[in-house]
């Protein structure tokens, strides 16, 4: 698909998500929008092997959203890429939706795990990454987790246990956009610079500017094709909020719906 | 009918955590999609004895290093490529350092993880309170959708991992350390769901499971050659609880005496109290740890020390009988 297409997607998605939180009245603006990108690349560049009519196709590439409160991004391609109805985005968070707060496996297809407490994804798509393999399928298991999430010892725990296991068929892609829900991540606690963390266990790690579509899809496929005995770690550099400019790079859109006001706004930007 | 072990089979005395190898062993053998995690206790735990049984199985079990979180999470990770997953440590370990684990991934996705720790309760001794899980059938047992087992012996600790892995979704199943005699006969299968009756009596029901119930076959013992007749009820099966059995047996005695190597909060000696309140409003008196931690000793002397052992039980039937 070509670069513009992929980018009216990638906009789309971005009004949908804006749409569904302020009708939903809460949810995760600005996670979702630095990782739409990465998502439409992921579902629509053709780097996912995936199918919406055959969602269980032991054949599929697996996707796993560890920061799992970036849900109405996945909600968003999935309804985007035939999963389900978009009407149904409008129901986002509501009592009966097949929409969580956070994405719930049982409910949804294109699912795979139910995720939202952070630090758990990159482990499950370790896990699964290896099974895989003991399958034999030769899958990859791609998983979006935050930079925040990165504060959690778990993520440590799985990355030494990617690179000891040599799980090539994993992709990991951190949403680096430097904002936790109370402030930026370096003050909040010392992160420091993650990429070379990651490299220090073992993994391959390449950096991305999050929003350059072809940028991000030269390197999701380089990945992807690479396979080999080392996990690959790509950190995505983006920006919270991203397209809506109120929001851009503002801790307090982590976790806030917009009013009718700022909605028509953020629309009207988008649109534009 | 469940076949009990005969007195020569009841003379050998072996752990339940000694089941767990051997019985995933025996499920690969059967062509079950088995893979087991383990978190460097995998000599303790058993599981080396699979993981070095064959090529095959060496490449289905996961070594994860002291990291519990990890390791159940990866275990949920093997379970959605179609296997298995049997997941192990210890007992404060695998379910208290990894509750958040088991709670958001593997039972709200419903995945066919098996949480099979060892070294649960105080009967692993000289290691202490920091050791000495007594709160894991609680936190299972309040986890939606979580089938919780806690065998007595050996021949019912294989009879329960075979039943977990058999069982859609996620299932507990409590191991101990220390080796106890046994109970059963050794190809005993049980039922999820099921209490058994061990032993008839008219005067007290005694409800018990793991290794209290050969404390309580024990206190029995004691009990008869004081002319009481006690009715022991193995619940090895804590949830989904099995009502009819021991509904029956309080409306047949009267008196009820629930004993468990846990605490008394919302293990056994909780669902058997739900179970009468609402029910049977029966006169209940527990044998279980309270509202403390364990502490260094042997087993024996712990069990003595915390009113655990067959004697504890004998008075708890008595006091049961007086009120």
């Amino acid at each position: 698909m070509e670069i513009q297409k992929l980018e009216e997607i990638a906009k789309e998605m971005r009004i949908d998500i804006v749409k569904m939180i302020a009708e939903a009245g809460s949810g995760h603006p600005g996670g979702s929008l630095s990782c739409t990108d990465i998502l439409c690349a992921l579902y629509f560049g053709g780097v996912m092997r995936h199918n919406a009519e055959n969602p269980d196709d032991p054949d599929r590439d697996r996707f796993i959203l560890a920061k799992g409160h970036a849900a109405p991004a996945q909600y968003a391609a999935l309804a985007h890429a035939g999963y389900f109805p978009r009407e149904e985005l409008a129901t986002l968070r509501k009592l009966g939706t097949r929409l969580q707060g956070h994405p719930d496996c049982k409910l949804l297809p294109g699912v795979e795990v139910s995720t939202g407490s952070l630090g758990q994804g990159l482990s499950i798509a370790a896990g699964l990454a290896a099974g895989l393999r003991l399958a034999e399928n030769d899958a990859r298991v791609f998983c979006v987790l935050g930079d925040g999430e990165c504060e959690e010892g778990q993520v440590w725990e799985a990355s030494m246990f990617a690179v000891h296991q040599k799980l090539g068929n994993l992709v990991a892609i951190v949403d680096c956009n430097d904002l936790q829900i109370d402030g930026d991540i370096h003050d909040v606690v010392q992160t420091g610079d993650l990429a070379p963390k990651f490299e220090a266990f073992g993994w391959d790690v390449v950096e991305v500017d999050g929003h350059d579509m072809q940028a991000l899809l030269d390197v999701l496929n380089a990945c992807k094709a690479a396979g080999g005995e080392k996990p690959h770690m790509v950190m995505a550099r983006t920006v919270k909020g991203k397209g809506v400019s109120f929001m851009e790079n503002q801790a307090g859109w982590h976790g806030k719906a917009p009013n009718a006001e700022q909605t028509e706004a953020a629309i009207a930007e988008l649109t534009r | 009918m469940v076949k009990f072990a005969t007195p020569e089979q009841a003379s050998q005395k072996k752990a339940t955590r000694a089941a767990f190898g051997e019985t995933l062993i025996e499920l690969a053998q059967e062509g079950l999609p088995v893979v087991a995690v383990d978190a460097d206790l995998s000599g303790s735990t058993t599981l080396a004895k699979f993981a070095s049984s064959s090529e095959e199985n060496a490449k289905r079990f996961f070594n994860c290093g002291i990291a519990e979180q990890n390791m159940v999470d990866v275990a949920a990770g093997l379970a959605l490529a179609g296997n298995v997953a049997f997941s192990a440590s210890f007992a404060v370990f695998g379910t208290g350092r990894a509750y958040d684990q088991i709670r958001n991934t593997v039972c709200y996705s419903g995945l066919d993880v098996k949480i099979c720790p060892t070294h649960a309760g105080v009967s692993v001794g000289p290691d202490g309170g920091s050791h000495q899980m007594l709160e894991d059938v609680s936190l299972m047992r309040g986890l939606p959708g979580m089938t919780v087992l806690v065998p007595a012996d050996y021949a019912a600790a294989r009879a329960a991992i075979k039943l977990a892995a058999k069982t859609p979704g996620p299932v507990y199943v409590r191991l101990g350390r220390a080796s106890v005699p046994c109970v059963y006969d050794s190809e005993v299968e049980l039922e999820v769901g099921r209490a058994y009756v061990l032993r008839e009596g008219s005067d007290v029901t005694i409800v018990a499971n793991g290794i209290e119930i050969d404390e309580a076959m024990k206190a029995a013992g004691l009990l008869h050659e004081k002319g009481i007749e006690a009715e022991v009820i193995d619940a090895f099966c804590v949830k989904p609880l099995d009502g009819d059995t021991i509904l029956a047996s309080a409306r047949k005695t009267g008196r009820v005496v629930v004993a468990e190597e846990h605490s008394v909060y919302g293990g056994l000696c909780s669902a058997v109290s739900e179970l009468l309140a609402q029910n049977e409003p029966t006169p209940c008196e527990f044998v279980a740890m309270r509202d403390r931690f364990g502490k260094s000793g042997d087993m024996a002397e712990l069990m003595r020390y915390f009113e655990l052992d067959a004697q504890a039980i004998a008075e708890a039937v008595e006091k049961v009988i007086a009120r």
